[in-house]
Formats: structure tokens, sequence, C-alpha cells
């Protein structure tokens, strides 16, 4: 390695990187404005400029490699003279605007002009003036104050892998824009505005509402995403004002998803639940908690004592805190049911007994991208997990291969080397043809499953895929939401085993939410206890069955079940013609104030302190940045009060860390019999129909409350309803003309507008799920009639 | 609205295309949006952007780059004939701003500017590498050398529409 | 001694055929390389012998240039010729083009030839259609005769040459943002390192040279590097070609020794238009530091003697200027391409090449203050040397040269808000 001399002082660096990354290390200041650790060198802004020996000009420290013995000074008279000038050139065009400029106080060039400006412009011309571009609902631009540093630009072309902004035009009228006002759609656009080292890119919902100087910032765990991203959640006077990315090399480097950014908008949403409220003879009353959770104890102990305890069934929302899950199965079992559960957008349960201890990825998020293949299966991946989508793309430019199953042919943001898109969403046939090429090349024998696999008729695409599978590396097979959602995700999960056996893949699973594993590992499952423990005698109610067999009593923690669950038409059914529902929750949901009887307000991640264990294991600790608003409480006091009032022992938890301290004791060492879950049972969907099956992908800003009601994100394409989508082949053989179509599930009708869209495979239409709009109409997968109206 | 290329427009991409690798469609980008300007008139509206964008399998703003930072595409509806009239030292020393003159008084418009017929837009352009011809300029791929009022004029009237000249 | 090398059909009818071309020797190089064996090796020699230095501005040894690239080098390595001809000034390429492609088509093959590239472009400014045309036929001249093409002459060496186009951006003439343009992209600049020899046409080896330089090749080849060596001067070897504008009774392209006289140039271009006395001359195309007729008229036009003088020999460009001229407006005029002329990727050139614009364009409104000349003249100190590419200093130098020179009669303008030279 060799040594350089920074300002005289003698510095061993790393063979071939540039001066300013030396420089960084050893706290060496060097101004800069498009150079960013994360993105490509364009060494075009200048202000990094220092004296070099022996260079006749100063060069710029971001592209210049260092050599042995090479002597850097970087506030040299040659350094500053080259520093001051570049400053200059920089603020004659940039706006004098500080005081009215939201950057103002956080603002790379504000402070940077401080050490390298001067006190008064020698420009005495006119200023450049650039018109501002509406590029969506999420970063406002004020292009005059743009320093055409281009990080932005590179961050879209290199990270997020969208190209949308660019640097049009030239010379003094180079400026930052989209194609014609069109809106940014990236799903990590947000970290554009922390990129902009100036004013010209600046989130549009923060603008304007505080100064940097006024936040305390307090670091946490994002809550929406199986990744459970790092963030700073920047609060003033005990409000949340915003929400910035806390960097973490090894999960979410230095960036955070759109959801993640802005769904802090949602917490003081005027649904947002202010007191306990108690609906008594068809009346809403406000009380206090005392009441409130009282009233809970005594109807669940007459429910109990005449229904049984198994009339009682718990559901928990996959981003409540472990704390929250294990005191909620902790009070359910004291009650006697073992109903719980936190799978809401499940439907398969099949084989859950062999389950391993959390489903997850199996190996660290950045581990992802040194993989030389990974298979998706049944995953629009950018929408369901922005941060695995970008690993995935690291994976994809350093020459790793994606391969694709999906039931519709979602766009990504890397190469796809080759995609199997399945039509009727059977995801179960279009991996049996990949089992079956491997099936077909492999010297081991799987008598049982080659016997159901014998019509199975492997495609090009299958053999190529088998192929790819079976010469690469490190390999990982990734399931998705769609996967997970889909009828026969037990045969999805003994086929994707099958290919791994067959081709030496590894299995993961991107689960919904922000704590799934926790969810598994604290209980909230209705075959095990904490730490993966069976339950002993009968196991309680599936979420499926819970609906199924129409409970008396309900108790929600933060879900919101026509939106959250599977199939929303079936749960509020359920839940409207039960005696009596708790919800837990943050929000109070308009369209569930028939079903629930109490309102209990839960305080959001923002107020509670817990703990969120993503898809690689890691439990990750946060506190509570702001104070409960009004009378909402967290979630593990509440449930906690609700075990003391209804006399469950051992529930004397004075802090949140006792709770998890009591549950890290309770799942000690586990030991598990994980069943690989091989095909037990023939295998289903094994042929296709001519039925027309509905895929129903979750909107990106339709997975849970928060990000429902956060007013930015939902102003973006990302949020919501579109219509019925279907190939025109299909609209053809249905003759479909109109502009809308009629839209037949089971027993519901409605009318929905037609969009032909050629990325959807035949006899396939995809309707989005978890919205108001498609409540009614059944979960995904499901047969639909399409006729004109 | 995406314009839908038409059959010339394509033998004349796919027939360029052959001069670069096969995975370089970008590098066509260029004389793509000639094509498309040539076959509108001279300019390049929004649709041909997005249709070279779709054909050359490149992002609309990589394209809309390219198209704002070059002189010779045009990004607004401009006249029949682009008299690019260069002005820099060589025809500047040789009583170019006369020719200049000339010309905006003689069509009544100012640089940037199309005739109310739509026959001439006026286009300040850089060194035509044409010194020797100085005062200098071009309308579509011819060179005008030499230039005088007279001359000027004598040019402008093979170009103008028939109707004009009749009525002059 | 004139027009005896990328001129030298320039006597015939239809200069640019083929015909033409074959009747003073045309070719012949080329196909001698093949007969006679002729090795990379020795054809850098030559060159080098003949002290070729590069004729689009910098003046490079093509010979060591040529030396970078290794001929039994593994991959995929391109040949361009930069025919993106646009310095104010300069209209030599344009000629060479028109009146003799295949000499340009025919140095590019060699330069193909030496360090082993099998795919070669061509590179001409949007505006030079006539250009672009000779040269598309030449090509399918050259291509029927299979002197381009797959096994050359039946030597097994493939060499395909592809003709193409810019659209205005004299940028494009810097030697990476042509590439980039090549690429399908803005013209923007590349930072170097890596070099072109390195990291080139998409991210390749190549070579790169203007058209003058690859039109010198044959002739150089045929006669010898000491011939032309011997037609100019040590270090300055050869003719090369003057583009003389402005103020002169016969503007044009003369192809001289280097080393001439600059009043035998002069003489030649038909002397001072009217009679009028010579002020001043920008010796090598717009960014080249402009000199006073004091000190041209003692001049010798080549490299070293121009360089010496404080200014450059440049792309050849000699732009000649008379007592009436007003340097202010000619300044003006420079600042404004400069302005007009910058990709806006690096902040000392986007910023300050419109600053330097306006204040001059405010002088010349008879706005200035005296002040204004030490302003515009840190400005161009400020982006001297601090950017990514040469357009810096190029639109620096002229700033710095014009007050150097001439500060008398811009303090004079902004005194009496005019120019007192007589109005031109």
């Amino acid at each position: 390695m060799p040594f350089i001399e920074i300002n005289g002082k003698k510095i061993e660096a790393e063979a071939g990187s540039m001066i300013i990354e030396v420089a960084d290390c050893s706290n060496i200041q060097i101004p800069r404005f498009c150079y960013h650790k994360k993105l490509s060198i364009a060494a075009s802004c200048r202000m990094c400029l220092v004296e070099v020996e022996r260079a006749p000009k100063p060069l710029p420290a971001c592209a210049t490699p260092v050599t042995e013995g090479m002597k850097v000074w970087t506030r040299s008279p040659k350094a500053l003279l080259a520093q001051k000038a570049v400053m200059e050139f920089l603020l004659i065009n940039h706006p004098l605007d500080c005081p009215i400029c939201d950057q103002g106080g956080e603002c790379e060039l504000q402070d940077l002009s401080m050490g390298y400006g001067q006190d008064a412009s020698r420009y005495t011309e006119g200023k450049r003036v650039v018109k501002d571009k509406n590029i969506g609902s999420l970063i406002a631009t004020d292009l005059t104050r743009c320093i055409q540093c281009t990080r932005c630009v590179r961050f879209g072309t290199e990270v997020a892998g969208i190209r949308e902004l660019g640097a049009t035009g030239r010379g003094e009228c180079l400026e930052i824009g989209t194609f014609i006002e069109q809106s940014v759609s990236s799903e990590l656009s947000g970290n554009m505005i922390d990129l902009c080292p100036v004013g010209a890119l600046t989130s549009k919902p923060y603008r304007f509402t505080a100064r940097g100087w006024e936040l305390k910032q307090t670091p946490s765990i994002a809550p929406h995403d199986c990744v459970g991203s790092h963030i700073y959640v920047h609060t003033r006077r005990n409000q949340v004002m915003r929400v910035v990315p806390r960097e973490n090399e090894s999960i979410n480097e230095a960036w955070v998803s759109d959801r993640d950014r802005f769904s802090y908008e949602a917490l003081y949403h005027s649904d947002r639940l202010t007191q306990p409220k108690i609906k008594l003879k068809g009346e809403w009353q406000t009380v206090s908690w005392q009441i409130a959770l009282e009233y809970i104890a005594n109807r669940l102990s007459q429910i109990g004592s005449q229904h049984g305890a198994n009339a009682i069934g718990a559901l928990l929302s996959p981003n409540a805190t472990l704390e929250e899950g294990y005191l909620l199965q902790k009070w359910m079992r004291g009650l006697g049911s073992h109903s719980i559960d936190h799978r809401l957008r499940q439907s398969d349960f099949r084989h859950q007994e062999g389950a391993p201890l959390f489903p997850g990825l199996g190996l660290p998020i950045n581990e992802l991208e040194q993989q030389s293949l990974v298979l998706l299966v049944g995953s629009d991946i950018r929408k369901e997990q922005p941060i695995i989508g970008l690993k995935l793309r690291k994976m994809a430019l350093a020459g790793g291969k994606a391969l694709v199953v999906n039931p519709v042919d979602v766009p990504f943001n890397f190469d796809i080397a080759l995609k199997s898109i399945v039509c009727q969403g059977n995801l179960v046939l279009g991996l049996a043809k990949i089992a079956k090429a491997l099936l077909n090349q492999s010297e081991i024998h799987f008598a049982k499953e080659a016997a159901w696999l014998a019509s199975i008729e492997p495609e090009a695409v299958d053999i190529q895929m088998a192929n790819l599978l079976r010469a690469s590396g490190k390999k990982m097979i990734v399931m998705g939401a769609l996967a997970a959602s889909h009828p026969a995700f037990s045969q999805i999960k003994a086929l994707t085993q099958l290919i791994s056996e067959l081709s030496g893949a590894k299995v993961g699973i991107l689960t919904d939410g922000s704590n799934s594993a926790g969810a598994w590992l604290s209980g909230c499952i209705p075959h095990r206890l904490p730490g993966g423990k069976s339950v002993q005698g009968e196991a309680g109610f599936t979420i499926a069955e819970m609906f199924e067999k129409a409970l008396k009593a309900y108790v929600l923690v933060n879900v919101e079940p026509h939106l959250d669950c599977i199939e929303g038409a079936k749960a509020r059914r359920a839940l409207e013609q039960a005696e009596f529902v708790v919800a837990i929750n943050t929000f109070e949901s308009p369209s569930l104030q028939k079903a629930v009887d109490v309102w209990l307000p839960l305080a959001p991640f923002s107020e509670t302190s817990g703990t969120l264990v993503n898809t690689e294991g890691q439990w990750q600790s946060f506190v509570a940045v702001a104070n409960p608003f009004e009378e909402s409480r967290p979630g593990w006091k509440i449930l906690r009060v609700l075990g003391n009032v209804c006399d469950i022992p051992d529930f004397d938890y004075e802090t949140c860390e006792d709770v998890l301290a009591a549950l890290r004791l309770e799942i000690g060492t586990p030991e598990l019999t994980v069943i690989k879950p091989f095909c037990v049972d023939p295998i289903e969907y094994l042929a296709n129909t001519d039925e027309i099956i509905r895929i129903a992908p979750i909107p990106l800003y339709a997975s849970d409350g928060l990000v429902r009601r956060a007013p930015a994100l939902q102003q973006t394409k990302d949020a919501g309803f579109r219509g019925l989508q279907i190939n025109r082949t299909l609209a053809t053989r249905l003759n479909l003309v109109g502009e809308a179509v009629r839209v037949q599930c089971e027993d519901c009708v409605m009318q929905l507008p037609l969009l032909i869209d050629e990325q959807m495979p035949d006899n396939t239409a995809m309707i989005f799920s978890g919205l108001e709009d498609t409540v009614s109409l059944g979960g995904p997968y499901s047969v639909l009639k399409l006729e004109n109206i | 609205m995406t314009v839908i290329l038409s059959l010339k427009a394509k033998q004349s991409i796919d027939a360029w295309l052959l001069k670069y690798p096969i995975d370089q469609k970008q590098s066509c980008v260029i004389h793509a949006l000639k094509v498309l300007q040539d076959e509108n008139g001279g300019w390049l509206t929004e649709g041909a952007i997005e249709a070279v964008a779709a054909y050359l399998a490149m992002p609309k703003i990589a394209v809309y780059e390219v198209a704002t930072f070059y002189s010779m595409f045009e990004l607004q509806p401009i006249g029949k004939h682009k008299i690019s009239v260069c002005t820099n030292i060589a025809c500047l020393l040789n009583n170019g701003d006369k020719i200049v003159q000339h010309l905006k008084k003689r069509l009544n418009i100012e640089w940037g500017e199309t005739t109310q017929d739509g026959c001439f837009t006026l286009k300040e352009v850089e060194c035509l590498a044409a010194c020797d011809g100085a005062p200098a300029m071009q309308i579509g791929q011819i060179y005008y050398e030499n230039l005088t009022p007279e001359r000027i004029d004598d040019i402008l009237a093979t170009l103008e529409p028939k109707e004009i000249k009749d009525g002059k | 001694m004139a027009n005896e090398i990328c001129f030298r059909t320039l006597h015939l009818d239809t200069s640019w055929s083929l015909e033409a071309y074959q009747s003073v020797g045309g070719y012949s190089v080329w196909k001698k390389i093949f007969t006679d064996n002729i090795t990379p090796a020795s054809i850098i020699d030559e060159l080098k012998l003949s002290s070729l230095r590069g004729r689009g501005g910098a003046g490079f040894p093509t010979g060591l240039k040529w030396s970078f690239i290794s001929r039994g080098a593994p991959g995929q390595k391109y040949i361009v010729c930069n025919s993106d001809e646009g310095e104010p000034g300069t209209f030599k390429d344009r000629d060479i083009l028109r009146f003799n492609p295949h000499q340009i088509i025919e140095g590019i093959a060699i330069a193909a030839y030496v360090m082993g590239a099998s795919i070669g472009y061509h590179y001409v400014r949007g505006e030079f259609f006539e250009g672009f045309e000779r040269i598309e036929n030449a090509l399918l001249e050259a291509r029927k005769l299979g002197l381009i093409g797959k096994n050359i002459l039946g030597s097994g060496f493939d060499f395909e040459l592809h003709n193409v186009s810019g659209a205005g951006a004299y940028i494009c003439g810097e030697e990476t943002a042509l590439m980039e343009s090549i690429e399908g992209k803005k013209g923007f600049p590349r930072f170097k390192p890596p070099f072109p020899a390195n990291y080139g046409v998409y991210g390749r080896p190549t070579n790169i040279n203007n058209t003058e330089t690859f039109a010198s090749v044959p002739v150089i080849l045929q006669h010898g590097g000491k011939w032309f060596l011997e037609l100019g001067k040590p270090n300055n070897g050869g003719c090369k070609i003057f583009s003389v504008s402005g103020h002169v009774n016969a503007p044009g392209n003369y192809e001289i020794p280097l080393g001439t006289p600059f009043a035998k140039l002069l003489e030649m271009a038909g002397g001072m238009k009217g009679g009028r006395k010579l002020k001043a001359v920008i010796p090598g195309g717009s960014s080249a530091p402009v000199l006073t007729a004091h000190q041209m008229l003692d001049l010798t036009m080549d490299y070293d003697a121009i360089s010496q003088a404080g200014s450059m020999l440049g792309s050849g460009a000699v732009i000649i200027m008379d007592e009436t001229t007003c340097m202010v407006k000619v300044l003006l005029r420079i600042a404004h391409f400069y302005a007009e002329e910058s990709c806006g990727q690096c902040t000392p050139c986007r910023e300050g090449t419109g600053w330097m614009f306006r204040i001059l364009q405010r002088i010349e409104a008879g706005k200035g203050s005296l002040k204004d000349l030490d302003q515009v003249l840190e400005i161009a100190n400020g982006i001297s040397g601090r950017t990514i590419c040469a357009l810096g200093d190029a639109a620096a130098m002229p700033v710095q040269s014009f007050l150097k020179h001439f500060r008398d009669e811009f303090e004079s303008y902004i005194n009496h808000q005019q120019c007192l030279a007589q109005t031109i």
C-alpha cells in the first residue's frame, strides 16, 4: 500500500484509491460538491482541486489516484486560490436567498461558502433563472439554485436504475430536469433530496416546516418492510418533522426507500385515535383507559365462559414490535386461546408444523449482491422490498444473473437474464417445469416427485434456467409476496425446496411488514409458542380458520382487516358478525366502525420503544422519538395492563426492556425440528384451465395503515387503484370493448375501468388489492368473470 | 403522442445502426433524431423523441439530453428554410453585421424568429468553417459564401414561395 | 513548394475521385504495406523521423501517439478521425474532405494497420454535408477495390471505416467529447486519465487524430520521413495548411512548409485588404493568444516560433486584422463563442465563460468601467488550468492576450464608450 503525504502528514493509503478518499479516512477536509462516495466520479464541480507535487495545475482530489510518495496540499495558496475561484463561480448564478431556502442551515454550499467564499459578490450581471419543474409529490424543485453537480442524475442512473432526471441543454443553460414535466417514479427517489448539496431538490412534504437547527435527531428503525432500514427521525417540540436515512453499510447503506422516508406524514392524520372509545348500544363513547380496559376484560371473560376461549382470536400486524407480539400471545394464551396470527396475506398454511424458526432470507442482506444467481419467485421486488431491489440490482451489475418466475411481467431496474411469466398466476406450474428440467438432468432420484411431475414438459426457458442454476456458484431462490399469497403456497415452497435440492441453491423468503420474523419468534402463530416450541395439545386457529369459523370475539393489534388481510370482504364480514371486536390501532378506520366495539389508541413506531427482527434475523431495538399523541399508549403498555386486568399471571413488566428480556429468556436456545417442505401431497395446479385468474398485488403505498394515510405518497403513481389490467388477446377473446368492464368474483360484482396492458399473460387479470375500491372483490388468484357492461 | 416511425425512417436508422456494435444501439441517436427532424419539417416533437427512445431502447431523458445539447436540433416549429448565419470572427471582420442587418430587414424577423409565411427562420450560428468565403451562411445542406446584400436577395428569391415572388 | 501534401490532387479535375487520387500515387503506400510486408514499427519510425505533429491544434508528435497502442494487444481497438472542424478561423479539413477524401481514408487505414484496429470511425461535424458525402462516396469506391473491408487486398487484414456525423457542437472536436458523441451521448469531455489509448470509444483502446494529420501520412510514407522533415524545419517537419482569413485580399488555405515567414504567407494571401496596415494576428485559431503586427512580421510559421512569441500554431488558422479592427468587438465575439460552446459540465467554464461575455458585452455597449478589465482578466485566470478539458484554457487565452497587447484600446473604448479605431 502506497504512502502519501497530505499537508505534511504521512498516510498509508489503499492502492488505487483517490486522494479525496484517503483524506476523508484521515479526517482531512477537502471541499466537494459533485463527489459522493456512493456515486461514480464526475470530477466536474472542481471544488476539490488540490495542489499535488510536480503537477503544473491543481488536480481534482476526487479523480486523482494516489501514487507512492505523492505529496498533496489541500490548503496551500495554490489549492486555496483554485478552490476560492471555483466557489466564486458557483455562487455567481446561485441566488443569495438562503433565508427563504429550505436547505438553509444544512446546505453544503452555504457551509463551504463560509470557508471559501468572499464577503461580497463581484458579479453584477443578471443571474440565471431556471424554471421549476413539477416532478411529483415527493420532491420540490428550485432549479435556479442548482449547481449542476449531477449527483441526482447519477443516483438515478447508477443506484435507482431508472434514468428519469437528466442534464439538458449545455453551457450556462445546462439544467436538471425530466423529459417534459414527467414525474419521477423511482421508489427510492427521496434519496436525491439528501444527495442534493443545495436547495434545488427539497422534500415537498417537509419543506418550510422547520429549520435543521431546530430538530432533534433520534436513531430509529424503519417500520414498513422486512429490511429494517436504519433511519433518523427528526423531531421538533415532540413532533416528527421528517425521516432521513441513517447510514448502515450492511443493510440500507446510505439510502432509504420513499415509503420509509415519507410515511411519517401520516402520524398526525385526522384518523388518529386520541382516546379509548367504546360502542354502547350503537353509540360511541369516549372513555378512560381504565374503563375501556376493564370493559374489555369483562366482555372477553364473558365470551370465554359462554363459548370457550376458542371463540376468541387475535390478529397482529406484521409491523407490530416483538414486545407487542410477545405480550399479545401471552395475554391470549392466558385467556386460553392459541388463535393468534400475523400472517395476514397468506391463505395456505399447510405444512406450517415443519417451518423453520422464522421465515427469512437465510443470509445477511448484504450478501445478496455477492450471489452469482438469484431466482425470484412471485415478486415485484421494487414495489415490495425497495432496498432488496437495490441489492439485486447491484448483484446484476456485478455480473450476477437474475431469473424470474412471475405471474405478471413487471419491470425491473436491472437486467433479467431469463424470465418465465406464468399464465393464470400459476407459479406452481412455472416452478414445476424448472424442477422437471432439473430432475431430467439429475442423478439424484426423487421418485415421488418425479411421478407427480411426469406430465410436465419443460420449455426452453425452463431448461436454460435449470442449466444456469446448476452452473452458478453462490445462488439463491427468493420468494416474494405474490408467492406467499398464493393458495398453493405450500406447493410453491415444496417445489422451491426441490429445486434447491437439485441445484444447491439456498431458499429464502421476503415477508410482509417489518417484523414477520419477530412475530414467529414471539409466538404470534397458532401452533407455536415463543421460540418455536410447539403448542401442547390442539393448535389455535390460523387467520383463515378464524374468519371461516366466525369467532365470537376478535382482538386486532394495528390491523385493518379489510385492507390488510388477504380476503378483505370475508374478514370484515367475520368481524361484523362477531359479538365483540377490540381494535388496538393507531387509526380509526371509518369502514370498520360497524365491526369494532372498542378502539384503543395505539402509539405508532415513533412513540414507543420496541424491537423489530428483520429478514436476516437481526434484532433491532429502537426508542420512542416523541411522547405518545394525546391519550395513545405504546402497545406493550396496553397489552401489559390488559394482562393485568385479566388476571394473567407473570405480567408485571416495568419497561419495554423487561418484556424483551423475558422473551429472550423464554426463547432460550430454540430446539426445533425443521421439516423441509417436500411435496407431501400430489402437486396441484399442474395444468392451466380456461378460467380468468386474478393477480392481486398490494400497491407499494397501500402496504399498511400508516402508508395508506401518508398524503404525499398517496399522490404518486404507486399509491393505488388503476382498474382491471388484461392483455389485448383476452380483451379480444371476450369482446370487451368499453372503457369499463363488469367484473364478477363469486357473488361480488363491480364495474372497473379496463386497461389493456401487454405485460399481462393470457387469461390473467390484474386488479390491485389492499384498497378500499376493491375490498369486496375477494382475494388473490380467485376466478373472475368479465363481461361488457 | 409517440410518433410512429415511417418505413423510410426505420430503414435509414437500421442501415446506420450497422456502423455500431450490436449492443451499442444508443450510438445511433444523433442520426435517428436527424432523420425524424427532417421528416417533420425541420424540428423535433416530443413524440419524435419518445419514438427514438423506444426504437433505440434508451431512456427518454437520454434522448432529450442529446436533442437539447446539439445546436442543429430544433425543439420548436421552424420555417421551411432555416438560414444559419455565421457571425464569428472572419465573418465579423468581413462586414458580416451588414449581412445580418440586411437579412433581418428583408425578412422582417429577429434571431430565432420565423417569417409569417413560415418560409424562413433566422438563426445565428457559430463558425461554419468557411472563413475564406466570409461572410457565410448555410441553408439546408448548402453553404452560401462571400455574401453581399444583393447575393442574399438572389438566394432568397430562389427559395421563396412562388406566389410571394409574383406579388412583388 | 505549396499544396504537395494534403492538397496534392487539387490541381486535377474532380480531384476527389479515386482516379485522381491514384494518379498522384494514392493508395500506393497502402498496397505496398501488404506487398512488401512493411512492419508497423517501421511506419512509426518513419513518422517519428518526419516529426509530424498533430494538426488539430495540440501538436502532439504523431509517431509517438501511434506507438501507444500495440498491434498485438488483444481485444477490439478503434481508430477515429476527427473531422469536427470548428475552431473559428479554421477551414482546412473541410477542403481536404471535399477535395481529397481518399487520402484521409488511406491515412486512417494505415493507422488501423499499425495499431491492429479492425474498426474506424470518421466523425464529421454535422454541418459538413458535402464533406460527409465525399467521404461516403470515396468509401464506396475504396470498398469496391477491396482497399477497405474484409481481407484487404488478400492480406487477411480486416478494416471497416464508418462515416458518422455530429449535430452542431464545437466541443465534440475535443477528442473524448467526440467519443462520447460517437457513443450517442452529449459531448461532455471525459476526465483524463485514462487517456483514449487505454479507454476510448466504448471503453476500448482508441487512436484519434485530426483529418490533416491522417491525410499527411500517406505522402510521408511515400517519400520518407526524412523528406517530409526537410520540407519544414527540425521538430517542425513538413508542410502544413494555413487557413488565412480576415482582412486579406485572397483568403484561403495555403499548404506551405513549416517555418515559412509570416510575411510570405501574408503575401501569398494577397496582402492586406485595401492596402491597410496590419494590426494583429490570431495565428492558430480563436483559442490562440493574439499577437501584434510587430510580433508577427518577424515570425516564421511553425510550432516553436509561434510558441516562443507567446501564442500557438494551433490548427493553423491565421486570422488577419487590420488597423480598423475594433479589438473589443472581436474579443466580445470570441467570448460569445466560448460561452455558447461550453458544454456546461464543469463549473469554471460553465459559469466563467458567460460571465466574461456579459462583462465584455457591457463594455461594448459603452457601460463598462476600467475595473471591469481587471475583473474579466481574473475570471480568465480563474478558469485557466482548472477545467476538465482545454476549452476552459481556450476561452481564457484570448481574454488574457487581448488585454495584454491591447489594453489601451479597451481602456479607450471604456472612456469614450466607443471604438476609436475606424469602424469595421
